[in-house]
Formats: C-alpha cells, structure tokens, sequence
C-alpha cells in the first residue's frame, strides 16, 4: 500500500489525484501548418499565415504528428483508434489567433491504456490512461516588458501537442512523481517528445481531490494548470491535499475551481474567476475530414517500435541477473540503457551495473556533464569491471583506475599496466608481508587472542598498506586468520 | 426553450460583443422568436439518426512533414495595429 | 467596329481576342469605362484598373504569340470574400478594413493562371452574411434592374451579379452558403452555379459558414459559367476538404441532346403562397425541356420545411467561430481598451455589423453548455435526413428543376425584411437545402414578371455532376430566350 493518508482530527483522509500531461510532438512542422518547430529562434519567424490566423487559412494534418501520436498511444498500451475527428474548443486569448483551438473532444486518436508505475518499495502499480489526443499549441503572451502591454509571438503557435489524460489513479505525490518520470522515459524511448518540463515541451496539470478511507465516489477536485516539474507536482498535490482535509474539517466546502501552484511558496490559490468563461462550445472542426487510420497503417508502426523501458528492464532481469530495482533505474533513461548495455557486454552485468549506478553517476554529477560526455567509455567501465572479476586489480585499486580513467579517458589495462597496479595473488609473497606486520605487532596479535577479534580490520590494512594495495585482499584475509588462530 | 435577460447577457460576454443594457430586453425578445421559429425541428424524428458533420465524403488526407513556411514574420506582422520589436502588442492581459 | 465590347460573353470575347478584332486592352478599358459610368450601382467597394490593364498587356503579348489560357485578357471582378495578394480584402466589414492580404486565394490564383485580370473588389453583404447586400458595411448595391425605386441586387453576392448585369465586369467569382450565388442571379437577371461542396478550394476565402461555403462563378450566361467554373475548380491540398475528383470540360456537354433526361419536380416546393408568375414560370420551364425530349418526373423531398431552421443554426454555429479571429489584434480595426478583453469587445462590438452580431450571438448560443444536443446536434441529424432525401430523389431523376427565389428583387429598406430577420431569411428558402446537400445548383433567368424584374430558375445535380445541370441549363436557356439587361 503506496498511498498517502492524512490523519485528520475527524479520521484519516486518502488523496485522489489525476494528469493531464501536456507533450510536444517533435516534428519538423507544425501540427496544421509548414512552419518550422524550431525551438529559440527570432520572435514571429516561424509562423505561418495559418498559424497567425489569418482570414481565409486552413488547416491540413501533418502526418508525423498522427504517427507519433500512434506511437506514443502503443507505448501507453493503449488502444489506438480507427477513426478519430478534431473539434473546435472556442475561447478568446492573446495567443490563440484564431479564436478557437483545433484539438480532439469526442473522438481522440488513442484510447484508455495503462502504464507501470515502480515504486521504492518495490511495488508496481498501474496507472490508467483515459485518452490521448492531438492538438494545437499556443502562442506566448510576454506580460513582464510592459507595465501597461502585453507582447504577443507565435512561434509556438500550432506546434503539435499530444494531450495525456490519466484516470484518478493516484492515491500519494510519490505515485505521480514515478509516473511523470516514467512517461518521460517512454516519450523519450519513442523519441515523440523531449520531455523536457523546464523547457515548457511537458506541462502538467493536476487534479486534486481528498476523500474519507472507505468513502466511494469522488469528491469535489481542483485543478492546477501548467506545474512544470516533477517536485512540483509532487508539492502541490500534497499541499492542495492537505490543503482540502483542512477545508473539509473545519466546516468548509471545496469549490470547483482552477488554482496556480507557487513553487517558491509551495502552496496554491484560485485564479481569478472569469463568468461563464469556460464555456468553450466544442463542436466538430468543419474544415478537416475525420481522420481514418487502417489497420495496416496501426501494424506499420507497431513493428516499428523500439524496445520500451519495461521491455528492456525485464529483459534486464532476467538475462542479466540484475535485480528489479536497478534495472528499472538503469531503463528510465534510453541512453543510460544503451551505455549500460554495451558496458556489460560479455562482462558482469550485476558488477557493472553497480559501478554506473555508483561511482560512474557520482562522476558524472561531480563533473556536471550528460552521459554523451563522459570520458569514461562503456567498453572501458566494461573492461575495469572485468579487471576485478578475474582478480587482475582489487576493488580498492579499481576505485584508484577509475578516477584515472575519469581525469584521462584511457582505458584501465593501460593503466593498470602503466603503473603497476596488477594486483598480487601469489599466496607466498603475502605470506612473507602478513608475517612481518604480525611480528612487528605483537601487541595487537596478543589482545586479538584475548578477543578483540575487531582487530582482523586493522590487520588488513596493514597488510594493504605494505603491499602498496596490491595484494588481493581475500587471500590476505584467510592468511590472517589462519594466523592469528 | 425560451431565453432570458441573464442568458443574452451571458451570450454577448461569450462572443466579445458588448450590449447595452437597454438593448437586452429587445435581443431577448428577437432571439426568443428565432428560436421559437427553429424550434419547429422538434418535429423531426431524429431517433437513431447520425448527426451530419460534413458533406465530403473523403478521408482527411496528410501532409509530409516538410518545413515549407516561415520567415515571413514582416508580412505576418504587415497588417497588426500596433507592433513593437517584431511582437504583436496589446493592452495588459488580466490573468 | 463593335459598339460596346462589354455586351460580349466571354466565350464571344476570347474569340474576338484571337481574331484580333480588339485587343485585351482595349476591352478592358471598355469595362472600365463602365465601372466609371455605373458606379452609382455601388457594385465595386475597391477598384484595380491600373493593375488591370497591366495584366491586359500581358495578356495581349500571350495572345500575340498564340499562348494563353483560356480566360486570356478576360477582365473579372472579385466578390470581396476573397483574399487577393496585395489588394484590399474586407468582406465589407469594418472589422477588417484597411486589411491587405499578403496571400492569393486559390480559385483567384487559379484565375489568374488562367490569364484572366481583375478589375477590382466587389460589394457583399457583410461576411457574406445576408440576401440583400444591404448589411455590407460599404452600403448596399443598387440592382441594374431598378426603375422608380432602388431594388436590393440580392445577397450576399450582390455586387457580383450587379456587376455582371451593368457589364461592369465579364464575369465575377461568387460565393454560396446559403445561396449566395443564385439568389442573386436570379434577381439580376444572370446566371450562376455554385458547384459541389470541395468543387472549388476555400483556401484563401474568408469562411463563413465552412461547412457550406463554396465559391463559384457568375456569369453572362451558362457558356460563360462553365468556362468559369473550370478555371476556378480543381483539387488544392492546401483545402483537406477539396475533392480530388477530376475537373471535367463542362463546355463539352453544353448543347448535348437532353432526351431521356429525368427531371425532377419536388412537391414540397410549391409551397403555400408561391407567386404565381413564379409557378407558371416553373411549369413553363418544364414544359421547354419536355420540348426537346427529356422526361418530367415528381419527386418528394419531405424534410424541405426544416432546411431553413437546419441552416440557421449550422451556419450561425460555425460562422461565431470562424469570426472569433476578428479581434483587433493582428490585422483589422482595433478599438483600444484599458485590459485585453475590453479592446476585443470594443474592437468586436465597432467593427461588425448588426446582422453579423445576430449570427454570431445565435451561433454562440446554440453552441453553449445546455443547448448543443437541442440545436446544434438536432439540426445535423435533420440535415442528414434532407441529404438523404436527395439522394433518394436521385434514384429517381438525373437533376432537379425548382425556383430559384419566391420572388423577383424587393426594394432597398423594405419594411417587412428590416422589421424581422425571419422574413428576410425567407428568401433563402429554395436554395439552402441544397447547400445543407452539398450538392452543384445552377440559377438562370427564364423571364421577366408583371414588374419587367427577371426571375430565376434552379436546376439541381447530384454530388460532382454538375455536367448535367449545364446540359439542361444550357437547353433551357436557348428555350427562354432570356434576353439579358
């Protein structure tokens, strides 16, 4: 049981929580229009007079925004639709040009699907998906030039967004945290969005409800727009959580209402109520036909597919020996995933999957630099990994090989061979080591006989110390203890 | 179905149309007429009848993922009332 | 020497072109000189004569060397719906003024292509929203047919078939949502044919209604509509509702035997009431085609009473969307206000008239949360049923022969139609149902009532054929003889 409970003073409260998952489709153009995706360029230059809606402009489908979002729906397992029909969503805004957003309501591209969620107890959960539907993104408004004016650019204006809508399936912060992140990867894996949240590519937003343990049905939800971490998902829903049992049990009521999350603050609070103005009067969008995929078209991408994070950690699991948790840690990111696997390649999968999530990540975030620039190569983690497992190195002299390798880029037989770190395993040339340290510390050999037997630690090290780390320390270990009696 | 004061007044908010106070009661009553005149629809038997969304009867045809427009920011700029530094302007947005 | 070039056909015209009789230029000039004497009509809201003769120069070089199209140095005037690169497009409203499209409609382009010059802009009512041309914001048309009193030219291409009556142009492009080429027509004594739905492309049209709008010409005479309307339609992948069902050569059936053809006479429109000089028009014209060989059948269109209130909502619907763009923000007129909401009602509220805000409100409403499944769903299951009324007439009849208004031109400021829209809509009565179909109708004038004001005939065709309406049309109009204004 992964769900959180508040313990309020009139009994304990579960929370309800549901997303919307905002994601931009990668494509070279626009959703309904040939103007470029094109991220950071000057204001207004990749807007199209059908972006900008101009009188008399129309929409045509850009087929790749349709096949990414086939892709993404079957890395949601979900049920893609046959047939499927845009629809107008009318409001009035500055970065809206035409008025309206061509989007999905009745008939969305994909269906209800699910997706896995792991969580640090080692529990798995399902999340349902609702629907997955395609649309038209906004424009910017820039509000903080002008005291007294708003400016208005549209380079964003019709880029392709796949809108996720998750059932109420979450029951804590944690639960929603782990899905977000798995999302991330499974767009990612499929390369249909770059879920980057900060960029604005991913936007979130959740639905909040509490009720009493035991209640059935849902109470009254909130919604906070555009959250755009995975933190601050996480905050705001404990907060708005907290926020609604305190509500509730002071005598209060919840109102249906759209709230902003303050990330600084960590708390929310309504936005100004406009009347009626969600009143977005969807009806069929008249200038494009229904979209109608075959079954063939459905199959095409199906085969297409890459392998997905559940596939590969399970595969990971089983053929690799690597334990549930990591696997999972090493899928979430497609690139860790494929590092680690040419890493482990004809090597210790289970050692080499400790060391990237070990030291090799600790590199990494010491040196503040991405996988892509590691200087350590997957064929030389590959290789120390090795080193140790047929006993050429020990793991303490392993541990010195790496931070060579991460100042240089060499690979460790190199310099394992440079510096003459191979490690001594023959038995007699420790013995004569061991002797001398026990000769030399007749005081700790006696209190050791007496029962200090703490002292092996202290022994070892010695041992170490006078064979420069080289010795293999499981055979110094027996020798001592051998000993020492 | 009849429409009254509040309703108009939500209508005209909806639309971005103002409508003076003293104009609401004559609007009601036209639209109440024009509504009444459509209402003759009742009528029709529309029991497992499809709605007709269009009259084309081809699928939506799509488009190759090519970069064909752009670069025009001058001309979509060209008709805007008030532009600064390559943005459309407009009075404060009220969030 | 021909007296008057601009009583030529454009069929007569092209001839007289190739012959050398008169040059491109000097017939443009002719019309020219008309636009001159007739513009009291206030047909034109934007004249391009320099540009016209220009692209009569060019033309004339073409011709010279045995090229061009086959609308080579015919001068047209362009209904002002339709956005045209570099020249003033408004829909006579006065939300867009001052609005100068940087783009070319694509029936204009097609024009063009086919050699043809512009002679400038012409008056509609406003967002073609009306059947009188008295809602333009450019003030109404005067009918070339009046006498003592000023007769509205009928709408919303008013200007158009006023333009083509006065010789003010040799045919002008229309647009139909209702109704809006033939009622028109009819009342100026012309002849116009709005083609199947995705005929022609909306690309570049200012929509109203997007469902039923369709662009086609108005002409001199039933030749000169099939020269048109072949130049003008054609597949276009910027419109997704544009038909890629091969353009025939309509000139090729024109004249062909019409024995055996079955036309349809519906019951249901002789409605109660109908004028009387218009009933025996409409047995007459029957009677001419029963002449020379073709076989008159009744037909029943039972859901004909509802198309009126089917189209009053569809097209209202979609038009308050399609109008949402008109908010002073980037291109038009802009009435300033303190906060954004208040310069898009102050912008709004200024710049469209009051039968475009009737719409607008009427589609806002039939739209909104609680009224869509009354209104809105409703009449698109009625307007499933009128198709299918067609279609069923169909299996019966190859076109169908109805009026094309319940009377001739009424005066400008008639008090019934200003007093209630209804009565105004009325007139529409003949013509929506077939734009509900989507099917090809022609108007041409069979004669003149008690008045000496031209009356209009309707031929009907199935979906894409309208090679059947122009082989009837053109056989009823060498037996009525209309002799032109």
């Amino acid at each position: 049981m992964s769900g959180m409970i508040i313990q309020g003073k009139t009994g304990d409260w579960e929370v309800i929580c549901g997303l919307e998952i905002h994601c931009q489709i990668l494509s070279k153009s626009k959703i309904f229009s040939g103007a470029s995706t094109h991220y950071g360029s000057e204001v207004n230059e990749n807007v199209s007079f059908i972006d900008a809606g101009m009188p008399g402009m129309l929409p045509t489908l850009n087929e790749e925004c349709v096949s990414q979002a086939v892709k993404t729906g079957l890395g949601l397992n979900a049920k893609i639709n046959n047939y499927s029909a845009f629809a107008r969503k009318n409001y009035f805004y500055a970065d809206l040009p035409q008025g309206y957003q061509i989007t999905q309501f009745q008939y969305p591209i994909v269906g209800e699907g699910f997706v896995k969620i792991e969580l640090e107890n080692g529990e798995t959960k399902d999340i349902g998906i609702e629907r997955l539907h395609i649309e038209q993104d906004a424009g910017k408004s820039i509000h903080d030039i002008s005291p007294t004016k708003s400016f208005i650019d549209l380079n964003r204006a019709g880029v392709g967004l796949m809108e996720i809508v998750t059932k109420p399936d979450f029951r804590s912060p944690e639960e929603a945290g782990a899905f977000l992140r798995k999302l991330r990867s499974i767009v990612r894996y499929l390369g249909t969005c770059d879920g980057n949240m900060d960029e604005g590519s991913m936007r979130c937003d959740v639905n909040v409800s509490v009720r009493k343990v035991g209640e059935d049905g849902f109470r009254t939800r909130n919604e906070m727009k555009n959250v755009n971490s995975v933190k601050f998902v996480m905050q705001a829903i404990e907060f708005e959580a907290r926020r609604h049992v305190e509500v509730y049990e002071s005598g209060g009521q919840i109102e249906q209402e759209t709230r902003q999350f303050n990330p600084t603050t960590c708390t929310t609070k309504a936005m100004r109520k406009k009347e009626y103005a969600h009143d977005y009067r969807y009806f069929p969008e008249p200038d494009l036909p229904p979209l109608v995929l075959s079954d063939e078209y459905i199959n095409n991408i199906k085969n297409d597919m890459v392998e997905l994070p559940d596939a590969k950690k399970e595969r990971f699991v089983k053929e690799l020996g690597l334990t549930p948790y990591d696997a999972s840690v090493i899928c979430e990111n497609k690139e860790v995933a494929e590092f680690f696997e040419k890493a482990a390649s004809g090597h210790d999968a289970k050692k080499v999957a400790n060391w990237l999530m070990g030291d090799f990540f600790a590199m990494l975030n010491e040196k503040k630099i991405t996988l892509a620039e590691s200087p350590i190569s997957a064929e030389n983690l590959g290789a120390l990994v090795e080193l140790v497992s047929k006993n050429v190195i020990n793991g303490k002299t392993a541990k010195d090989v790496f931070a060579i390798m991460a100042a240089t880029g060499e690979a460790p037989e190199k310099i394992v061979e440079e510096k003459g770190l191979k490690q001594v395993t023959d038995v007699g040339a420790i013995e004569k080591v061991v002797d001398e340290i026990l000769a030399n510390n007749q005081a700790n050999v006696e209190a050791y006989k007496a029962g200090k037997t703490n002292l092996i630690g202290w022994f070892v090290g010695q041992v170490m110390k006078a064979s420069q780390g080289k010795a293999n320390p499981e055979v110094v270990n027996k020798l001592l203890k051998q000993k020492l009696g | 179905m009849s429409i009254d004061a509040n309703t108009v007044k939500k209508i005209a908010f909806l639309s971005h149309l103002k409508i003076e106070d003293d104009k609401v009661a004559a609007t009601q009553e036209e639209f109440n007429k024009i509504l009444q005149w459509v209402d003759q629809l009742k009528e029709v038997d529309t029991d497992n009848v499809e709605p007709l969304v269009s009259v084309n009867n081809e699928h939506l045809r799509l488009r190759q993922d090519e970069v064909t427009e752009g670069n025009q920011a001058e001309a979509v700029l060209a008709n805007a009332p008030v532009k600064e530094y390559g943005y459309f302007v407009v009075p404060k947005v009220v969030e | 020497m021909m007296t008057d070039l601009t009583e030529l056909t454009i069929a007569e015209a092209s001839a007289g072109l190739k012959k050398k009789e008169f040059t491109a230029v000097e017939l443009t000039e002719a019309y020219i000189a008309n636009m001159d004497k007739h513009r009291n009509l206030n047909a034109y809201v934007c004249e391009t004569p320099d540009k016209a003769i220009a692209q009569a120069k060019i033309s004339q070089e073409k011709i010279n060397s045995g090229q061009g199209g086959d609308l080579e140095g015919i001068p047209l005037g362009i209904k002002d719906l339709f956005c045209t690169k570099g020249i003033a497009t408004t829909a006579c409203s006065n939300i867009l003024k001052g609005f100068v499209p940087p783009y070319e409609s694509t029936v204009t382009a097609n024009l063009l292509q086919a050699g043809a010059n512009f002679l400038g802009k012409l008056n509609l009512d406003e967002f073609a929203m009306g059947g009188s041309n008295e809602t333009s914001a450019f003030g109404p048309v005067i009918n070339p047919w009046s006498k003592d009193v000023p007769l509205v030219p009928g709408g919303s291409s008013g200007g158009s078939a006023a333009a083509v009556a006065a010789n003010m142009c040799a045919a002008a492009t229309g647009t139909d949502t209702g109704g809006s080429i033939r009622q028109p027509a009819a009342f100026c004594g012309v002849t116009g044919i709005k083609p199947t739905y995705g005929r022609c492309s909306r690309y570049g049209i200012i929509a109203f209604a997007s469902s039923l709008d369709q662009a086609g010409p108005i002409a001199k005479d039933v030749t000169d509509c099939a020269i048109m309307l072949k130049a003008m339609a054609g597949f276009d992948n910027k419109d997704s509702t544009s038909s890629q069902q091969p353009v025939p050569d309509f000139c090729k059936v024109l004249g062909a035997d019409i024995k055996g053809m079955r036309i349809g006479i519906p019951k249901e429109y002789r409605v109660d009431g109908l004028n009387s000089e218009i009933a025996s028009y409409w047995d007459k014209a029957a009677a001419m085609l029963k002449d020379k060989g073709a076989e008159i059948v009744e037909i029943s269109l039972p859901h004909t009473k509802y198309a009126l209130a089917v189209y009053y909502i569809i097209a209202p619907a979609e038009a308050s969307s399609n109008l949402a763009r008109y908010d002073g923000l980037r291109y038009g007129n802009r009435v300033d206000g303190e906060h954004l909401d208040d310069m898009y009602t102050n912008s709004r509220t200024a710049g469209f008239g009051k039968e475009v805000k009737r719409r607008i409100m009427i589609g806002t409403y039939v739209l909104s949360a609680g009224y869509y499944d009354a209104y809105y769903l409703k009449a698109q299951k009625v307007r499933r049923l009128i198709r299918d009324d067609f279609i069923k007439a169909f299996e019966k009849c190859d076109v169908i022969l109805t009026p094309t208004a319940p009377s001739a031109a009424f005066a400008i400021g008639d008090e019934s139609m200003q007093k209630d829209p209804i009565t105004m809509w009325l007139n529409d009565i003949f013509t929506v149902s077939v734009s509900l179909a989507g099917l090809p109708a022609m108007s041409l004038p069979i004669g003149l009532n008690h008045d000496g004001l031209p009356l209009g005939m309707q031929i009907i065709g199935k979906s894409f054929d309208e090679e059947n309406v122009f082989k009837a049309g053109y056989c009823l109009e060498q037996q009525a003889g209309f002799k032109r204004k």
